[in-house]
């Protein structure tokens, strides 16, 4: 009787449990699920798609964004945002070029510190200033963009990497594949691992669930929130770091836009906004999705960058409504 | 006793506190006048008001529309977009006559209103994304419209737009002030500002007190896409030219620093029209007074982020002290 008044609360049916775990499967492994779809097309339709080095210099591309991607996965996660990371980005480009002056531990220590401490910042200002993760960032994304600009004479100077060891971390590599993607592959693992077994990781989701039932339970809230914080500004100085290196140079203008390209692949890579669910696989199915997407368009030839902008944007559009209509079709 | 001490000590100490919150913006901008009486030449001129007044302007205007989607709870990033779409519009149609061509552009924005506000209100999409998609869809969308190409527009009577004045006041301020003057009215004395407040404040409340909560949030998108719209078109006369490549690039985060540092929440539940139209005017006001004594634009920039930090801050107890 109750059962038949209260369909939710009585227990599921077969039926229900079914739709929810195709739901869910969807949600989580949709965006891989696309990839491999656009892979097979795209090799059909172009020739020069499935070549080793078209596939290398994918790979390559997609390695600075993924890096950025992994720190803005764990933000999201906790149901915050950074929209500082192109700043910061940009930031850690200028100070891997800066600092190659002295050697290659100058440019990645440089960079890790300084990106480290705005990272830092933002994360006591939103954990123990209790101020909201949009603003401060959008604050470190006026802020830090100033601070580049500021040490590059209004963005007249482009500091040049002529360390043939720094340029090296950026443009060889091994088994065929660029350093940068190493340390991409490198810092997904770990980032896995950590989302998967490490002491902070549950705290993460369950910010994320609900913060106010996390700081019930006792869970430390503030500290692991000011962490995320902190692990993607590291994220984002080493990505921009290792741009630099790739292109022997620390461009003042780098990273604009690069926070919502991150925050899209993040989504389309399964993580909800609100926080509370993801994961980093995903993360690089979505980060491989937009560079692959793009890759395609290039292909065609004739398309122009409004048309890849046109796409890209219907294409987040169409992943974010039918991951809404999933997770709601996972609450009934 | 504890309780009781901190209930005793809460308004002393937080009466300094609210005042900040409520007229920090009002005071900033008196000190910044005061500052520049007395350090720049040329500063207290109706000639530099004139310029600033009609710099603010599209900025203005967008925050009006990005206010009303804050008290909602809400965020829109694509209004840059949608003054890149109706300044992209503008020459398609100005043989028309001015007023056709701006109705259009109008009516183009709109519709980039009207996804958001369906993919918000009806299909559940945080405000956030559903923006951002239409914020680079949006951008590319105008760019194909104009043939990725700059035109310039040199129609008289829409050149008047952004160069004739009323009695020494610009036709685009006036236009700026009658929007105020709407928005206000919209918000603080009908029944849709109630609405609004009330689904900013809880949309579920909201819903379950019977109110028409997607209709009101598509209206709000499509009201935010239209002010955008009117801001391209000023922005377009002004410049005599469409450009919808960089036309309200970045307008989106200037807009919502000023509602913000306005003193409307981004939580939502409350809209301060008067004081987005203050955050507008300080950030003019600070950005034109570091030009004058020749600070380099990045150090403007580091200033601006300070500042918001440093008004959200004062913000931050403002649930807790009401």
């Amino acid at each position: 009787m109750s059962l038949a008044l209260e369909p939710s609360v009585g227990p599921a049916t077969t039926k229900q449990v079914t739709r929810e775990r195709i739901a869910g499967n969807v949600q989580r492994y949709g965006a891989a699920i696309v990839l491999g779809l656009l892979l097979v097309v795209g090799s059909f339709a172009f020739p020069t798609f499935p070549t080793l080095s078209n596939f290398t210099n994918i790979a390559t591309q997609s390695s600075f964004l993924l890096i950025v991607a992994v720190g803005m996965t764990f933000v999201i996660l906790t149901g915050g945002i950074d929209l500082s990371v192109g700043s910061v980005y940009a930031l850690g480009g200028i100070l891997a070029a800066y600092g190659s002056t002295w050697g290659i531990a100058g440019a990645v220590l440089l960079p890790l510190l300084v990106c480290g401490a705005v990272g830092i910042l933002q994360g006591l200002l939103i954990a123990y200033g209790g101020m909201a993760p949009f603003i401060v960032t959008l604050a470190g994304l006026l802020g830090i963009r100033g601070l580049v600009f500021a040490l590059t004479n209004e963005g007249a100077n482009t500091p040049l990497i002529k360390d043939a060891a720094v340029t090296a971390l950026g443009q060889g590599g091994m088994l065929g594949l660029r350093w940068p993607v190493v340390i991409a592959v490198v810092v997904v693992v770990i980032g896995s691992v950590l989302l998967a077994r490490g002491r902070g990781s549950q705290t993460v989701l369950a910010i994320g669930g609900s913060e106010s039932a996390a700081v019930l339970m006792g869970l430390p809230v503030a500290r692991v929130k000011f962490s995320v914080y902190v692990v993607s500004g590291l994220c984002a100085g080493l990505a921009g770091a290792l741009n630099a290196a790739y292109s022997s140079s620390g461009v003042p203008t780098v990273g604009v836009g690069l926070e919502l390209s991150a925050i899209a692949a993040v989504v389309i890579g399964g993580t909800l906004l609100t926080g509370g669910r993801g994961n980093l696989i995903g993360t690089t199915a979505g980060v491989l999705l937009l560079t692959v997407i793009q890759n395609l368009i290039n292909q065609v030839g004739s398309l122009t960058s409004s048309v890849q902008a046109v796409v890209s944007g219907i294409f987040l559009a169409v992943v974010v409504i039918i991951q809404t209509v999933l997770s709601r079709t996972q609450r009934l | 006793m504890s309780t009781v001490t901190s209930a005793v000590r809460l308004p002393q100490k937080g009466s300094a506190l609210v005042f900040l919150q409520r007229y920090g913006v009002y005071l900033a901008i008196a000190l910044l006048l005061l500052f520049n009486l007395f350090f720049t030449p040329n500063f207290m001129t109706i000639d530099n008001f004139r310029v600033q007044f009609i710099q603010v302007v599209p900025v203005l205007i967008v925050a009006l529309g990005m206010a009303l989607v804050i008290g909602t709870e809400g965020i829109d990033l694509s209004v840059g977009a949608v003054m890149a779409l109706s300044a992209a519009v503008i020459p398609l149609y100005i043989g028309y006559g001015p007023l056709p061509a701006a109705i259009l552009a109008v009516l183009a924005g709109c519709l980039i209103g009207l996804a958001n506000g369906t993919m918000i209100a009806l299909i559940g999409v945080q405000p956030i994304v559903a923006t951002l998609s239409l914020m680079v869809a949006g951008r590319g969308i105008a760019l194909l419209v104009a043939d990725e190409q700059l035109k310039s527009v040199i129609d008289p009577g829409f050149l008047a737009l952004g160069r004739g004045t009323i009695a020494g006041v610009p036709y685009s301020v006036l236009l700026a002030l009658i929007l105020v003057g709407l928005v206000a009215v919209l918000v603080n004395r009908t029944t849709f500002g109630k609405q609004l407040v009330s689904i900013g404040g809880s949309r579920r409340a909201a819903e379950l007190a019977g109110l028409p909560v997607k209709r009101v949030l598509i209206t709000i998108y499509i009201l935010a896409a239209a002010l955008a719209s009117i801001a391209g078109i000023i922005q377009t006369a002004r410049l005599s030219a469409s450009v919808p490549s960089t036309v309200g690039n970045l307008i989106e985060l200037s807009a919502i620093t000023a509602v913000v540092i306005g003193g409307t929440p981004l939580s939502g539940g409350q809209v301060k029209v008067l004081g987005t139209v203050a955050g507008a005017l300080l950030l003019q006001l600070i950005a034109a007074s570091l030009i004058k004594h020749n600070v380099p634009d990045a150090y403007s920039q580091i200033t601006q982020a300070v500042i918001i930090l440093l008004a959200v801050y004062l913000q931050r107890g403002k649930a807790v002290l009401k």
